[in-house]
């Protein structure tokens, strides 16, 4: 299908809204009516049709203003965008795989002309047609890691791999959930992840480590992460809290049906083939409480799972103080009834609301 | 002085331990404050002819006990900042086998550690171990600036002049913590400051 791309803002009058496509295909993430964190990986082959599972790189409606938000983030700060001198292969390496998957498997989108290392590549979502020389880094407007992700939707740290570990090397990050690269660039994979609660105890950092260490060229993986933001605010970073972090307390029982969204991160890795570095997006999906509860299975089990998240994960991803005010609301969609195994909405088969 | 022991922390947070003398054709001791006790503790005649000292005393009274110590070189710097170029300048110098001794604040420690790395030397052949004060040297996450020897959580941002909560949360690169805004959800409800591991 052609995708139709919105004119919307994640910021100051929040325009943005999803369509019923963009709802359907949400990447709820809850498989069941519990969380906790696990290793929860599989392979990145693929999904089903028009699922956010179903291309390597997804692209949705939000993507023209999602890099319109990413422009003025970086115009505001430029160290959300750093690379550390031994990364720029891995780069050359990520714009190559996303200039070849986004071709081929969006091919009405975008296209890439390759002669030689004379490389041609062009968006027409952004309006971009540009012929450069691949490897050459003179005749690029930026770095090449740079270049490719002004133009992808999604944050993507780029791992060097060394001493059995994972160092944060590289990163495009203006859509996080809550954590600094420019404090966090150099870090190893235990370092970076030492503010998460309870995982470490539960051994699922070494466990993810060895696996992702692990990952070979054409075989990527992916997972889910999740956690909740109050507007469709996608620059939720810690540089900018003291001014977004007031926004959590204008929560009311009345808007919190729009103002409250689930925040849902697809996450997947690709191991790169010249660098051998591993390149992790992090792709950024909201969905509003409102829109989510148009799905009866969703409703049931959102309000279970917040109701029963542990106060630690609740602290951790910033919503204890308002848990409470979103309980009352999500109580509403849940009548009790069971809910069917997996992610996917079933709305064909789960009954309606029955309350 | 007894040593002051951190409680166990998140796992960005470095961990200190106690000098040794080790084997070594040549020996760079850094050094301030409370650190030149630690320096006194392992110093041997045989070790200090092969040692060059860094010391920088911020009003301790340890300079002369280390000069006498008869070290190969000895420098006393009135500040980090003045002394950095000379250590830079120094590690440039080291040879293979450098044993290199950090002691004292974090700060000094966490920096000094920094342009050892830089320098190629090879973090097991870097010891450290944390005297005197338990100050943090902190980065302010929303201006970048860095406050030197912050001892109170929440602190004042001496370059933006937010209030800033003390996280565990720590950076090499850096050589710094980080503080967050603490009344971002509550502006002006800023709790009294107190001690760090109060
Ligand atoms: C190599 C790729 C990865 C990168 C770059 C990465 C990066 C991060 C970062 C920066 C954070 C935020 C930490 C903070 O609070 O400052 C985080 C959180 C987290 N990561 Fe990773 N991560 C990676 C892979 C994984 C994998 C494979 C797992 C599998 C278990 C995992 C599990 C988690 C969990 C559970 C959290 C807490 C999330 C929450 O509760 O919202 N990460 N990660």
């Amino acid at each position: 299908m052609t995708i139709q791309f919105n004119d919307e803002t994640f910021r100051d009058d929040y325009s943005f809204r999803n369509s019923d496509w963009a709802i359907k295909r949400f990447p709820f993430p809850f498989h069941e009516d519990s969380y906790m964190y696990a290793v929860n990986m599989e392979q990145h082959r693929g999904g089903p049709e028009g699922s956010v599972y179903e291309k390597r790189f997804d692209v949705d409606e939000h993507y023209v203003s999602e890099m319109r938000d990413r422009a003025m983030v970086l115009a505001d700060d430029p160290l959300r965008c750093q690379s550390l001198p031994h990364m720029t292969l891995a780069g050359w390496d990520l714009l190559e795989l996303i200039m070849v998957s986004k071709s081929e498997d969006y091919p009405d989108l975008f296209e890439l002309h390759r002669d030689g290392d004379t490389w041609r590549w062009v968006n027409k979502p952004l309006g971009i047609d540009d012929t450069f020389t691949f490897l050459d880094d003179t005749t690029l407007p930026y770095g090449p890691m740079e270049y490719i992700t002004r133009q992808t939707q999604g944050d993507f740290c780029v791992l060097d791999q060394r001493d059995n570990n994972l160092w944060m090397d590289a990163g495009m990050v203006t859509t996080q959930a809550d954590w600094s690269l420019d404090f966090d660039i150099g870090m190893n994979f235990f370092e970076w992840h030492a503010p998460v609660p309870l995982a470490h105890e539960k051994g699922i950092f070494k466990r993810a480590l060895k696996f992702l260490l692990n990952i070979q060229q054409g075989a990527p993986a992916r997972r889910l992460n999740w956690t909740m933001t109050v507007n469709p605010l996608l620059d939720t970073s810690p540089e900018n809290y003291h001014k977004w972090g007031i926004q959590k307390t204008t929560l009311t029982p009345e808007n919190i049906g729009a103002k409250q969204h689930l925040r849902v991160e697809l996450q997947t890795f690709f191991r790169l083939p010249r660098s051998n570095a591993l390149v992790f997006p992090i792709r950024c999906y909201l969905c509003s409480f409102q829109d989510l509860m148009t799905m009866p299975k969703w409703g049931r089990r959102l309000h279970r799972v917040v109701r029963d998240l542990p106060d630690e994960l609740a602290t951790y991803k910033g919503f204890i103080d308002n848990r409470p005010m979103m309980l009352d609301y999500l109580s509403q969609f849940d009548d009790g009834l069971p809910t069917s195994p997996g992610v996917w909405p079933d709305l064909e088969t789960e009954p309606p609301l029955a309350k | 002085m007894s040593k002051f022991e951190f409680p166990p922390s998140i796992k960005s947070r470095p961990v200190y331990g106690t000098l040794e003398a080790r084997p070594g054709k040549a020996h760079l001791m850094i050094a301030d404050a409370d650190g030149a006790e630690a320096i006194l503790g392992i110093a041997t005649p045989d070790l200090m002819a092969k040692t060059h000292i860094i010391y920088i005393p911020r009003g301790a009274a340890f300079a002369d006990d280390l000069r006498a110590l008869n070290p190969a070189q000895f420098y006393e710097g009135p500040s980090y900042a003045a002394s950095v170029s000379r250590i830079r300048r120094v590690l440039q110098d080291a040879h293979m086998g450098l044993q290199v001794y950090l002691t004292g604040t974090e700060g000094l420690m966490g920096q000094a550690q920094n342009e050892a790395m830089m320098a190629g030397i090879p973090h097991t052949a870097i010891q450290t171990e944390h005297r005197g004060s338990v100050a943090r040297r902190m980065q302010c996450v929303h201006c970048k600036g860095i406050t030197e020897d912050v001892e109170t959580d929440p602190f004042q941002c001496s370059h933006c002049g937010l209030n800033l909560f003390v996280r565990d949360h720590y950076s090499r690169r850096l050589a710094a913590y980080q503080g967050v805004c603490i009344d971002a959800e509550d502006p002006g409800n800023v709790p009294a400051p107190k001690g760090i591991y109060e």
